[in-house]
């Protein structure tokens, strides 16, 4: 058998090899694009739920802003204060966390307490129902129903009862992409420790109010006379200030309110009676100790 | 003078059922003044205008109400003598709020003072005649309502050769158009030729479906003297022959660019009875206070042609139409394919209502819709060379990108894909979303800019 083909075909593989390893360890040194460790070890670190609440197109792109742009680190808020501390100790800086906050669907007019004024037979999407006619809804701020909010949670946390969407607190990650989902700007984000919210956006003087919906804000202003600071008004349409907490004697609110739009959240949810209540006697008592410090920093500062 | 069929076929179009003939042959009939007149502040494309009295003031007709609040606007006008009632913020035809002023007529119906006409319009000045027309708040009435003194301005490097006037009236259920041109045709022909002189058009071309007989008749005796190259373009029957776009392309073979205005190639379409406002408002000096709405459809008990005040609510032209004679499951403002749904009767006409139709409760039906089967009937039937089954899926899926690189801003809303759609898809209601967003996006990138 002869040997040198065998050995000029080795020698040349081999040479080819040589060349190319040579080219591609050269390329590598010299074309190398350098990455911040860091901005790997961000995304490890956030929840790769990728919703968007931060303002960045995912986690990844908030994880590069923070380590190369400074970012403010506190506006992942699905991570809540496990991911801002683990954040806060990789970035060799100091964060508090806030309070978490869920969404509040602030309407409480279901297909049997605000009625409709037609028939919508088109396209299943709130902003395209409210484009025909200003919504099928009586109450032109209300609730539509067709689900635009709960077609963009990313953890399923909105559900529809009877025509209205309700958020579950329990599975809301606060991202805000329902707040904003909504034509109507009907979510907000509130403190998960509040329970008593004002479910109405109607700003309608009272009789269009009335006629429009059981369960609507008449303007009556019986909430700011019995709670005080925690109410206030915008024109005709009470708002809760979420900074003053109701108190105990203050929550007989939601008893007396002539429009029967303040609750007490979870009551509501026949599915889960037990938190509320419990939430509700946490309130008054805990809540005020939270908050006082801060309010009497406030007051230093001013 | 020339009578001849439009040289070329528009692309699409559907066939519907006309209804035509519920109020063809009825004569145009003066309706009396309401009890309450409730004038809207947009009647127009554009800004709407500025509410310029208050509660308690006398107001005579052709009194400026409210004021042009931009370049594209319109003035509004008293369309009668009475007391302003009530000045406050109402739900449109179109589904959103505006201002309104309501007037009680005091039943003398007092033209105010000072209104002067031209009737030597011929050797005016152009700029004076526009003055005119905008002086008298004059807008599209064939729907769109785009301020006429705005469109009688081309800039000077778009040089307008062809003036059209759009008397097709394709919409089906329609007449009050076709009645115009049949018993005003001399003031039409007045109309375009004052027009035609502020534009210094060479061509003009009176368009007309072919199934408008009377019509055509109508203005071929009223133009019988005219000179130059001035004719009658005859229209096949066809949805949407009236659509501006499809016209210039049928009667000239000009294509409008995307995105661009009729302006674009040379040409400017008038409708009829905007024309007969533009006559009105220059020989007279009359503000546009009264239109022409055919209020039409199966359960009305006696269809008609009604010359009714501006603002004069839906009711009230039921009313005056004897009522209803069967059951009504919806109401239109304009005509079936374009015209927009309404909730109450309680709103007023405004420059651009041309009809007001009832459906019986067997002519309407609901329905949900289901996936697209790729059929492609909607394709065939888009006017706009548009591919609205592809562009609704886009849109469905939010994908408002993809969309607009399919020209979804294009789309004219005529309603022939959804017409053509077996799914039955809410097509149009699709793009007029998709349009929305896409131009909201617009918006949102220059604010960025800036």
């Amino acid at each position: 058998m002869e040997l040198t083909p065998i050995l000029i075909t080795s020698g040349a593989i081999g040479g080819v090899g040589f060349v190319c390893g040579t080219a591609l360890a050269l390329a590598a040194k010299f074309l190398a694009v350098k990455e911040d460790p860091r901005v790997e070890a961000m995304e490890e670190i956030l929840p790769g739920a990728n919703c968007g609440g931060c303002g960045y197109a995912g986690c990844a792109e908030y994880a590069k802003a923070v380590v190369l742009e400074e970012e403010s680190i506190t506006l992942c808020a699905p991570g809540g204060a496990e991911v801002l501390g683990l954040m806060a100790h990789a970035m060799g800086m100091d964060a508090t966390a806030e309070e978490r906050k869920v969404a509040v669907v602030m309407c409480a007019g279901d297909s049997e307490r605000a009625p409709r004024k037609h028939l919508y037979n088109g396209v299943a999407d709130c902003a395209a129902a409210a484009a025909v006619a200003g919504g099928d809804k009586l109450c032109s701020y209300g609730c539509l129903g067709y689900g635009s909010c709960a077609r963009v949670c990313p953890s399923g946390a909105i559900e529809f009862v009877d025509n209205v969407a309700v958020v579950h607190p329990d599975l809301c990650i606060s991202c805000s992409a329902c707040v904003r989902a909504c034509p109507r700007d009907l979510i907000k984000m509130v403190p998960e420790s509040k329970s008593i919210h004002v479910l109405c956006s109607s700003k309608d003087k009272g009789p269009i109010v009335k006629k429009a919906c059981k369960v609507g804000c008449i303007g009556c202003r019986m909430c700011l006379k019995l709670a005080g600071d925690a109410f206030e008004m915008d024109g005709f349409l009470a708002l809760r200030n979420y900074d003053i907490p109701v108190t105990t004697e203050g929550e007989v609110i939601v008893e007396k309110c002539p429009g029967k739009c303040i609750v007490k959240s979870g009551e509501s949810e026949a599915e889960a009676p037990a938190e509320p209540e419990a939430e509700a006697e946490a309130e008054p008592e805990s809540a005020p100790s939270e908050e006082k410090p801060a309010a009497a920093q406030e007051e230093a500062n001013a | 003078m020339k009578t001849a069929k439009a040289q070329f076929k528009v692309m699409g179009g559907i066939h519907p059922a006309y209804h035509k003939d519920l109020a063809r042959d009825k004569a145009i009939e003066i309706m009396p003044l309401p009890a309450l007149l409730r004038v809207s502040m947009s009647q127009h494309l554009g800004a709407p205008a500025t509410p310029t009295v208050k509660k308690g003031d006398e107001v005579l007709r052709g009194q400026v109400i409210g004021e042009a609040a931009g370049f594209i606007s319109a003035a509004v006008h008293a369309p009668t003598s009475g007391t302003v009632k009530e000045v406050g913020e109402a739900a449109t035809v179109m589904g959103s709020t505006a201002a309104f002023i309501g007037i009680e007529p005091d039943g003398n119906d007092t033209w105010i003072e000072g209104l002067v006409g031209m009737p030597d319009w011929a050797t005016a000045e152009r700029t004076a005649l526009v003055a005119k027309v905008a002086a008298a708040g004059v807008a599209g009435m064939g729907g769109a309502g785009f301020p006429t003194n705005v469109k009688l301005s081309p800039p000077p490097d778009k040089p307008i050769d062809t003036l059209i006037l759009n008397g097709a009236e394709c919409e089906p259920y329609l007449t009050a158009d076709h009645r115009l041109m049949v018993e005003h045709a001399e003031h039409i022909w007045a109309g375009c030729q004052i027009i035609q002189k502020i534009l210094g058009a060479t061509t003009v071309r009176i368009a007309i479906e072919d199934n408008k007989p009377e019509a055509i008749a109508a203005m071929e005796q009223a133009m019988a003297d005219a000179e130059g190259d001035v004719g009658i373009a005859v229209l096949k029957t066809e949805y949407p022959q009236g659509a501006e776009k499809q016209q210039i392309y049928a009667i000239t073979g000009r294509e409008v660019p995307s995105g661009g205005l009729p302006m674009d190639v040379g040409c400017v379409v008038e409708n009829v009875g905007t024309t007969l406002a533009v006559w009105d408002a220059v020989v007279n000096g009359r503000p546009l206070t009264e239109r022409v709405t055919t209020v039409t459809g199966a359960p009305v008990a006696t269809p008609k042609n009604v010359q009714g005040r501006i603002g004069t609510s839906y009711a009230d032209l039921l009313a005056f139409c004897d009522g209803l004679s069967g059951d009504a499951a919806k109401v239109i403002s304009g005509g079936p394919m374009m015209g927009i749904a309404q909730p109450s009767l309680d709103v007023g006409t405004t420059k651009t209502t041309s009809g007001l139709l009832f459906l019986a409760p067997d002519q309407v039906k609901t329905f949900s819709s289901m996936p697209c089967i790729a059929c492609g009937r909607c394709v065939d039937a888009c006017p706009m060379y548009l591919v609205p089954a592809e562009l609704s899926q886009m849109l469905e899926a939010e994908d408002y990108d993809a969309a607009e690189e399919l020209n979804v801003l294009d789309c004219i809303e005529c309603g022939c894909c959804a017409f053509a759609c077996p799914a039955p898809r809410p097509l149009v209601q699709h793009m007029k979303q998709g349009k929305s967003r896409v131009m909201l996006k617009r918006r949102q990138a220059q604010q960025k800019k800036s």
